[in-house]
């Protein structure tokens, strides 16, 4: 590709140059603030080269609260362009790029990354052991995520962001239609943080199945974990379907083939069926651990244990079935036959039936429940309503015949935002601050947090409810622009206040984080919120140690630290410790995840050379690691009794 | 791995550490994927297999005689990649490195008849760029052939350790795991043999 250097950097366009001086001027403010306070070493060796679960996991949240502010950012954006008819803030072919990216951030690198990060940090304190299957392999899915973050992120200042939507549909994503980079981005970043999530499914899957505590059989487990471990499921199935779809159409654009083009007989049909075999039950990773996290919440300050967990756990199995035989039902308009529709019809709408279940299960768990509303219980209280509403107009559309009326209206774009911000963002948020205090020692400021939480839910609904009528009135999605005639303007305008309000409340939940840091109580127990019923609360200090328990707990039923403090068992009064084996710190993910990046940025150029040498580079570290026999080191009994006595204080 | 070493001494070698069950048992969920990669590959081959474009069919291309010389050296290779593991519970490491070279050779073998009859193709004038059956066919044939490339890579790096630290429980199940690799691409490759040139030369 030969570009010139001012199609390179891109210009001319005052809101990028914005980002790009604000880019600059942070990454200068980072870099300088870590020498000067001599930071770099501590950062390479406690944080980046970790193979702590629990790092990876604050890793994983905070690039996530940084996407969260990204993706936010571009959909302000579109909104802000929205609110009156004929805006000039974005051009069209700045508000593809901005609802492409927007689409992509959200799911891909807020949304998952977020929940893998809670994943991280909780699901090996649930379970009752001291690390992942494999450890190494974690920092290595880290990494990977992180690389395809970054060169996701810096598509809008070199070289162009993709612009054909965050399904990538061809044939508009060829090179016919789309020239340029930015498509190749899409393509190479996604990829390479998909083999990321790929591993991280592979991980936690032996983990959950192989590294469970003595006593908890699979129905002992938290529903917390098995939300994850059926969410891990789902990725070892649904990933490889994307890696290939992704590696197809970077066939197409880079190296000559033709299977989703409109020359030499290709299909581009088969890209939007392959997007969405893995697009479906993607929708279900990033759902499953959420009702997790609902359930943990709602039966900690109910009080009382998970109403039918045996129900749940068997709809939380039929979800993942089904998540596989409903993808045609995002297409039903284009061109299948009415036997097909029918099909993917029935199946869409028997997914309801397992999903209410839960919904019943948790109004039941808070049935006589003695209920504390604290801020993590307003989130999962908010959820249920919220949902609900984005559930039923999901049904709506599950209607082939109907979908004809609703299909690429703003009715889907509401329905798919009910679904996916009360259900996984509430999720996200609830999570944080439910665990927040085993995170970081202390509890986020409830008062903030409730503000924060207020305004979210309101703003959130003042935003989305009006573009179901906007729907249902035809207003189409990914238009960047309407006619004052078409009657849509004050909806939109009511749309755009509740985008801010939910901006705002985003920034009152940021400093919160940074109010709390500074003025909140120190925790004293390991059990923050007094009421946890799980093992991630019977850790001896607040913060775990690095190897998690000195002696590893005993399950005997559900909710098993509930049950010890019920039976007055004290976990800490087991002094019979053990030297504990645990795994060594490594530098090759980080650089071979570099390289990966640098190779991916080639050929996002078709710079075939840099592509080759990062290559080799990939194949280097990979031959290291091969001839890697350090098997990790041993705490000593006095270290552990020196940790665990300060943890008593 | 942070699990204590309970080493259970009456299992096989590769199956005596806790890391060595946990990466066998990964090692297995990841061949999952594979069979998702692969599958959603073969379904994307059905997909297009009739649309040629303007260019020539399987039929026109296909010869049996090639395929069955390739066919012949996977399926050996994984006979004798069989052997080595058997030498391997025999506690011979000569006889695993001596089996697990001849796997090599016959798989190196088969990559090098796979490169001519790409070139051959092309040569032919049927290239990715063809149709989206051909297009299919080099990213379904190149994908199990990378594959293939990269075991014969992995397993040399295996052997070089062998040679040096010889059956220990770790390397043991190292050589198990790249064993369990090598059979699913033998695997794979009945299905291509199959679905690809069965019936391509039929239809």
């Amino acid at each position: 590709m030969d570009l010139k250097w001012n199609e390179f950097i891109i210009t001319g366009d005052p809101l990028i140059l914005g980002a790009q001086i604000s880019i600059l001027l942070g990454g200068i403010a980072v870099v300088a603030a870590l020498t000067y306070f001599k930071k770099w070493s501590w950062l390479w060796k406690e944080w980046l080269t970790s193979v702590d679960h629990k790092k990876l996991g604050i890793m994983y949240i905070l690039s996530a609260l940084l996407m969260l502010f990204r993706g936010g950012i571009d959909g302000l954006m579109i909104r802000t362009q929205l609110a009156k008819p004929g805006m000039e803030f974005l051009d069209p072919q700045h508000y593809n790029e901005v609802f492409s990216t927007h689409g992509v951030i959200m799911i891909l690198f807020m949304a998952m990354p977020f929940l893998i990060g809670l994943i991280n940090y909780i699901v090996p304190l649930q379970i009752g052991a001291r690390d992942v299957a494999f450890p190494y392999l974690n920092n290595l899915s880290f990494w990977t995520f992180f690389v395809g973050m970054a060169l996701f992120n810096i598509s809008f200042i070199i070289g162009g962001s993709p612009d054909a939507g965050w399904t990538g549909y061809t044939p508009l994503a060829t090179n016919e239609f789309s020239p340029g980079p930015g498509q190749n981005y899409y393509l190479l970043a996604i990829q390479i943080a998909g083999i990321g999530t790929l591993m991280t499914g592979i991980n936690f899957f032996v983990t959950i199945l192989k590294m469970r505590t003595k006593g908890m059989t699979l129905m002992k487990m938290s529903m917390f974990t098995w939300t994850s471990l059926i969410t891990m499921l789902i990725i070892i199935f649904a990933f490889p379907v994307l890696t290939v779809a992704l590696a197809m159409q970077t066939f197409d654009r880079l190296f000559g083939s033709v299977l989703f083009t409109l020359q030499g007989d290709g299909n581009p049909m088969l890209w939007v069926n392959l997007f969405w075999v893995w697009g479906h039950p993607e929708v279900y990773i990033v759902i499953l651990p959420a009702f997790g996290i609902f359930s943990e919440i709602i039966s900690t300050f109910a009080r009382k244990q998970l109403f039918a967990y045996k129900a749940m756990v068997v709809s939380i199995v039929t979800i993942s079935v089904l998540s596989f035989l409903v993808w045609v039902h995002h297409f039903f308009t284009m061109g299948n036959s009415a036997e097909a529709n029918s099909f993917f019809s029935i199946t869409t709408m028997a997914i309801s039936i397992p999903t209410g279940v839960k919904i019943f299960n948790w109004l039941f768990t808070m049935y006589r429940g003695r209920i504390t509303f604290t801020t993590p219980m307003l989130w999962s209280l908010a959820f249920i309503p919220n949902f609900v509403i984005g559930g039923v107009t999901g049904v709506m559309l599950a209607m082939a015949a109907a979908d004809y009326q609703y299909h690429n209206t703003y009715f889907l774009v509401s329905h798919f935002h009910y679904v996916l911000i009360s259900g996984t963002v509430f999720a996200c948020f609830a999570g944080l601050i439910y665990w927040y205090p085993k995170m970081f020692g202390h509890k986020l400021n409830e008062k903030i947090g409730k503000w924060a939480f207020w305004i979210f839910v309101i703003g959130f609904n003042v935003c989305f409810f009006p573009q179901y009528f906007l729907g249902l009135d035809g207003m189409p999605r990914r238009i960047s622009t309407y006619l004052p005639e078409d009657g849509w303007t004050g909806l939109n305008m009511i749309s755009t206040i509740g985008a801010f309000m939910m901006g705002l409340a985003f920034l009152i939940f940021v400093y919160n984080i940074y109010y709390s840091w500074r003025y909140s109580p120190r925790e004293k127990t390991g059990d923050a919120w007094g009421l946890g019923r799980n093992l991630e609360w019977a850790t001896t200090s607040s913060i775990p140690p690095h190897y998690n328990f000195a002696v590893l707990p005993e399950v005997t039923g559900l909710d098993p630290y509930w049950d010890m403090k019920e039976k007055g068992l004290d976990q800490q009064k087991n002094t019979d410790y053990k030297p504990i084996h645990m795994p060594s710190n490594s530098s090759t993910p980080a650089i071979m995840s570099a390289l990966m990046g640098m190779a991916a940025f080639g050929l996002v150029f078709q710079w075939y050379w840099v592509g080759i040498v990062g290559a080799v580079g990939i194949f280097i570290t990979m031959i290291v690691r091969s001839f890697d026999y350090n098997d990790g080191y041993y705490v000593s009994v006095e270290e552990i009794k020196e940790t665990e006595a300060k943890a008593n204080k | 791995m942070a699990h204590d070493h309970n080493v259970n001494p009456n299992a096989p070698l590769e199956y005596q550490s806790e890391a060595g069950r946990l990466n066998i048992t990964g090692f297995w969920t990841f061949l999952g994927a594979e069979i998702a990669l692969f599958s959603t590959l073969f379904a994307s081959y059905f997909a297009l297999q009739s649309r040629v474009g303007d260019g020539p069919t399987s039929i026109e291309m296909f010869e049996a005689g090639l395929v069955m010389i390739m066919t012949m050296l996977l399926l050996t290779s994984s006979f004798t990649c069989g052997l080595a593991i058997h030498e391997m519970r025999a506690n011979n490491v000569k006889g695993v490195i001596a089996w697990m070279i001849i796997t090599l050779i016959l798989g190196a073998g088969f990559i090098g008849y796979e490169l001519y009859e790409f070139v051959h193709y092309v040569h032919e004038g049927v290239t990715l760029g063809t149709s989206a059956h051909w297009s299919m066919f080099f990213i379904l044939l190149g994908t199990h052939g990378l594959h293939v490339s990269i075991g014969i890579g992995w397993i040399i790096l295996l052997l070089i350790q062998l040679a040096r630290r010889g059956l220990t429980p770790k390397t043991a199940s190292k050589v198990f795991i790249s064993s369990l690799y090598w059979h699913f691409l033998d695997v794979v490759w009945i299905f291509i043999f199959t679905c690809v040139y069965l019936m391509g030369m039929v239809n």
